[in-house]
Parts: structure tokens; sequence; C-alpha cells
């Protein structure tokens, strides 16, 4: 019994961190994108901690001074600090990442398992739905959402929420194809269980681990999409910090003043490559049979 | 009537198979073609035929979630409760993602909101009842052996107090030390609560072991049925002695008594007019180029062939080997 125990590895959603954190140390990629969440987490989340400026705070005798002991990062044409207002940028850019993956990843995952559930003509629709979605290219959808929604960074994010809701909701009903051919959904229909019970008992816990992945993945695109945004102007308003908005006003000062772009697009760059190794060691951990991508 | 727990009349399933561009269907696969059986409160019915005869469809039938295209099936058994079911492979019956309790006791959970200390309870008495002990129902089903698994799915059609149990081959899973500690275990719920077992297997000696009547089923029908004794002991239709000459005996050679010829069942897809055995058979004559009934063998009545050479008297098997073999 005992044997039995330790022999066998508990996947998923038993969480056994002793087994979690073998599989990180074993795996490079993971540990430098963990490393990296961790530390951008920390001093995003305890940007008054980090910050040594006031982030709005305006000092036109400063204005675009380059990176020195004061301003690590510089200051930007107000004189603002670039340093301080990366870190609190990066709460507006990371707070969207998970807002669109939460709300598309809910959604997606919950429309999917249901269709993939009842089947028929029901799941045709709402499959076709998604099609239609999918078919205009994502960058352009969004830009349309966020243009007809106004432009500012909630609406932004919610743009970007309704076009990654079809990729959820293929992937869980595929998911849930698997799910329900398996003989212990059959038991529970013998004993005459709602679909809510199968749903919430069988079907969902068993399609998690590939949503897990692609939540994470889904993390570095969406803070990338949401900087894009605000970099055209559809996201972020002024004065509020954000990577991609600071990137945006940085770019009219690129050849005098590098410092002003070139730290912002490196947070996100950072951030956005390290959800990405993250989730791929996340999937190689949860589905060792499909290494290659 | 009243020892009766459940009564098939002339059940008939099919299933249509695609659909033309007015959404007709093209044709139907002939799952059950007129099945009557009886099955006996307390008592355990086996249900024995090879893959493809059918056995699943009328499981599902028994079960209450699927209806007959025609005939009737009437049972006294309560709809939601009353009927549960063991599944062949304990792996994939039972949901790696939740503990042991919650899998023993879904069946009631399922279908009323019950709290947790209540299903805990009924968990920790069912395992006790099944050989489990109380400390593995924090357990996941990963962490057991197959004869334990079993044990939890026999543990879980036990916890809405069912009248009925269908058994879809609950031990051709399982290594045969453990096959015999189910059965055991089986034949002990039996005795203890009086329930009704339908027993689906193609293991013959299991069957002679369990049960106390057996059915013979071949193409979606009944062809034999009788107390377990006479129908194993004695088959009156072909079909049977050749499922009975087919199993292994320990220590003796194959004898294969019936030449085969052809070994596939026919299609389900377009029934024959005739006996459906006839194309298998070596003793077809002209009388089985009809459509064969039911009928009392010999002058029991309890025991029926759809052969009409072996309810006739014409049809020996003993003497009929050697004169059908040539």
């Amino acid at each position: 019994m005992s044997d039995a125990a330790q022999t066998s590895k508990p996947r998923g959603l038993n969480i056994n961190w002793r087994y979690i954190w073998y599989q990180i140390s074993r795996s490079p990629l993971m540990m430098i994108g963990s490393s990296i969440i961790a530390i951008v987490l920390i001093l995003v989340i305890f940007a008054p901690l980090f910050a040594t400026h006031d982030p709005n705070a305006i000092s036109l005798r400063e204005r675009l001074a380059p990176p020195s002991w004061d301003h690590f990062f510089g200051t930007d044409e107000v004189g603002r600090d670039l340093y301080s207002r990366i870190l609190y940028g990066g709460q507006q850019s990371i707070a969207v990442g998970f807002f669109v993956v939460v709300l598309a990843g809910g959604i997606g995952t919950l429309l999917g398992a249901f269709s993939g559930l009842v089947g028929g003509r029901l799941d045709t629709a709402i499959m076709r739905l998604m099609d239609v979605v999918l078919s205009v290219p994502s960058l352009v959808l969004v830009l349309a959402l966020a243009a007809a929604l106004g432009p500012s960074l909630q609406n932004a994010a919610l743009a970007i929420a309704i076009v990654r809701i079809p990729f959820y909701v293929r992937l869980a009903r595929g998911q849930t194809l698997l799910v329900r051919e398996m003989a212990y959904v059959t038991a529970a229909e013998t004993f005459h269980a709602k679909k809510r019970h199968i749903l919430r008992w069988h079907i969902l816990p068993n399609i998690m681990s590939p949503i897990l992945v692609q939540t994470t993945l889904d993390l570095g695109n969406t803070i990338l999409l949401a900087s894009a945004l605000s970099f055209i102007g559809l996201g972020a308003q002024q004065p509020t910090a954000e990577w991609g908005a600071m990137v945006a006003t940085g770019r009219n000062y690129i050849l005098d003043q590098w410092w002003y772009s070139a730290f912002p697009g490196f947070a996100i760059l950072i951030t956005a490559t390290a959800f990405n190794l993250f989730g791929d060691g996340l999937r190689d951990i949860l589905d060792p049979k499909q290494k290659a991508r | 009537m009243s020892n009766h727990v459940m009564q098939l009349n002339d059940v008939h399933v099919r299933f249509p198979i695609g659909a033309n561009w007015l959404g007709r269907p093209k044709g139907f696969v002939h799952a059950l073609n007129g099945v009557d059986l009886t099955v006996r409160r307390g008592k355990t019915l086996g249900i024995v035929g090879e893959s493809g005869c059918g056995k699943s469809t009328l499981a599902q039938v028994l079960m209450g979630i699927l209806n007959p295209t025609e005939g009737r099936f009437s049972s006294t058994a309560d709809k939601e409760a009353g009927v549960q079911i063991v599944f062949q492979d304990p792996q994939s019956s039972l949901n790696a993602r939740m503990p042991i309790w919650r899998v023993i006791t879904e069946p009631v959970f399922a279908r009323k909101r019950t709290s947790v200390a209540e299903l805990r309870n009924i968990a920790v008495e069912l395992a006790r009842q099944v050989g489990l002990r109380e400390e593995v129902l924090d357990r996941h089903p990963h962490e057991f052996s197959g004869g334990q698994r079993q044990r939890i799915a026999i543990a879980r059609a036990l916890s809405s107090d069912p009248d009925i149990i269908v058994l879809d081959e609950p031990t051709s899973a399982l290594d045969i030390s453990i096959q015999a500690q189910i059965l055991n275990l089986l034949t002990e719920l039996q005795q203890a609560r009086g329930i009704t077992y339908i027993f689906i297997s193609h293991d013959i000696s299991v069957v002679r072991y369990l049960c106390d009547e057996v059915a013979v089923m071949y193409l979606g029908q009944v062809v034999e049925k009788g107390p377990v004794e006479d129908v194993l002991g004695a088959p009156q239709h072909p079909y049977t002695s050749l499922l009975l000459e087919s199993v292994p005996t320990m220590g003796v050679a194959g004898d294969f008594g019936q030449p085969l010829t052809n070994t596939d069942l026919p299609s389900n897809r377009n029934l024959p007019p005739h006996c459906y055995f006839l194309d298998r058979c070596t003793f077809a004559g002209s009388e089985c180029r009809q459509a064969q009934s039911l009928s009392p063998v010999g002058g029991e009545k309890d025991h029926v062939a759809r052969c009409v050479r072996a309810t006739s008297g014409d049809l020996n098997m003993r003497e009929g080997k050697e004169n059908g073999a040539c």
C-alpha cells in the first residue's frame, strides 16, 4: 500500500509540493521562468517599498536625465523617475494579464466543457460561432473592439479577453470529448447524475491540466498585447504608468534618450518571456508525452 | 410475479446509422432482436455470449439509460437508485481526481446534496462491508491495486442501496487469486443484503460458480436459458455447446469437436430471415431455414432453447457430434 503511494506519481491538482519542487528543479527553463516571475511579482506588488520616487511626481529641472544613482533608469520628458514608473506600471500590465486569463479562461473553459458535454446542435452552433471569431486575426479584432469600447486600459483588457475566449472553448471542448468517454462518466450517467454534477465533478477537474498550461502561456502574450494596445493609444491613458504607453511616448525621444523606451520595453520582454518559459515547463511536467511542440 | 424484479418481453434495440440529406437514417444496427428475460429477486442471472452479441446494450437497457425501440421492459426497482453497475475496468471507472470517500458516495451525492459528514459516515460503513480499511478513505484511486479498486467500485454500487446490481465482467481485468476474493465478496454481500445480480461475462467457469440461472446470447437474442446446471451441464443449443467446448481445461489437450467453418457473427445491419446461427451450425437442417423461437427443452419448462431441432428432441448433442461432424 505504502509502496503504491510512493511509486505512483500524483498528477495535476492533487497538490504535492515536494513533487512539484522536484519537477521544477529538473527543468532549467522552468527554474529560470519561475525565478524571474517571482522577482517581477515581488517588485511589482511591493512597488511602494522598492520605488525611489513618487511615480507621478513632476520635476521639470530633471527632465530627460540619463540613468544615474539618483534615477536608476533615468527620467522622462517631465522629470518623472522611470524606475519607479516601471515598478508601478507593472501593476497595470500584470493585472491586465491576470484579468484577461481569468475571464477568458473561465468563460471559455465553462463554455467549451458545456458544449462538448451536451453535444448535438447546440454544440455545433457554439463551435461555428467560435470559428467565426477565430477567422478574424486576433490583433485586428482586438483593435476594432478596443476602438469601439473607447480607449482605456479596462476596455483594452475586456477586448483582449473576448478575443481569447474561443481558444479556451476549443481546447476545453476537445478535452471534454476525451473525458466524456471515460467509464466514470458512464458510471455517473447510470446513477442518473445531472449534467451539472458531471461537469463539476468529472469533466472540469480532468480537463484542467492543459488549460492551466494555456493560461500561463497566455499571460505572457496578454501582457504583450496590452502593451501593444497602449502603445498605439488604445490602452492606458496619461498619466497612468503602463509599460506599453511608456514605450510609445519614449519612441519620440529614442535617438537621444534611449533609456526612455528601452527600460519599459525590457520589462515587457522579460516578463512575457518568463511566463512563456514557465508555461512550457508546466506543459512538460503535466504531460510528458508531448514534449515537442 | 412478486419475485420477479425485472421482466423483458420481446425487447428490440436498434441504432440508426448514417443519414441521408433529409436526415433519415440510411440503415440500422440491430443490437437486440427480441430479448425475453425474467430477473428473479435475490438470485443471480448470468448472461454469456461472445463480443458483439448485445450484452452491453442489454446492460444499458437494464440500467434504464437506454429505452427499447420495441417491446416491453418493466422493473419494480426504483428508477434512479434501484439499479447500479460495476464495470469491467476499475482503472477507468473511478475518477482519479476524487478521494475514495467521494467516489463511494457519489450515487448518493449526485441525486441529493448531502452533508460531508453524512457522506463520510456512509463511506465508512460501506468500506467496512467491502473489506477496505477506514484509513484509506482519503486516498485517491491510483493508490490502489486492481482488486481494491474493484472493491471500491462495488462499494459505490452499494451506496444507493440498490435492489439490482449489474456486474459487467467485474473480474476479467483481475488476477485469478483476486478474482476469487471479489467473487466471494459478491456472494457474501448477496447473502447479507438480498441483492439481485445480473452477471455479464464470457467466463463460463465464473458463471457456473456464481449464477443461479444463465442466459446465452447470440446476435441480440437469447438462444438458450435456464438453471445454470441444466444449461451448462446439458447444453441444448449448438451455440451453447460450442461456447462450452471453447473453454480450455487444465491438463487436457484442446479438442474442438465442432469444426468451425465460419467464426464470424452475421452482420447486424441486415438480419438473416432464418435461424441466426445457421451459417455456423454443423447440425443445420431444412427446418432451420425459418426463424426460430424459444421453446422448452424436453419436459422442463424452465430450460428453453431457440433451436427447433434441439427442442423437438431431434438433436442429441452427444450423438449429434458424431453425426454432425461429417
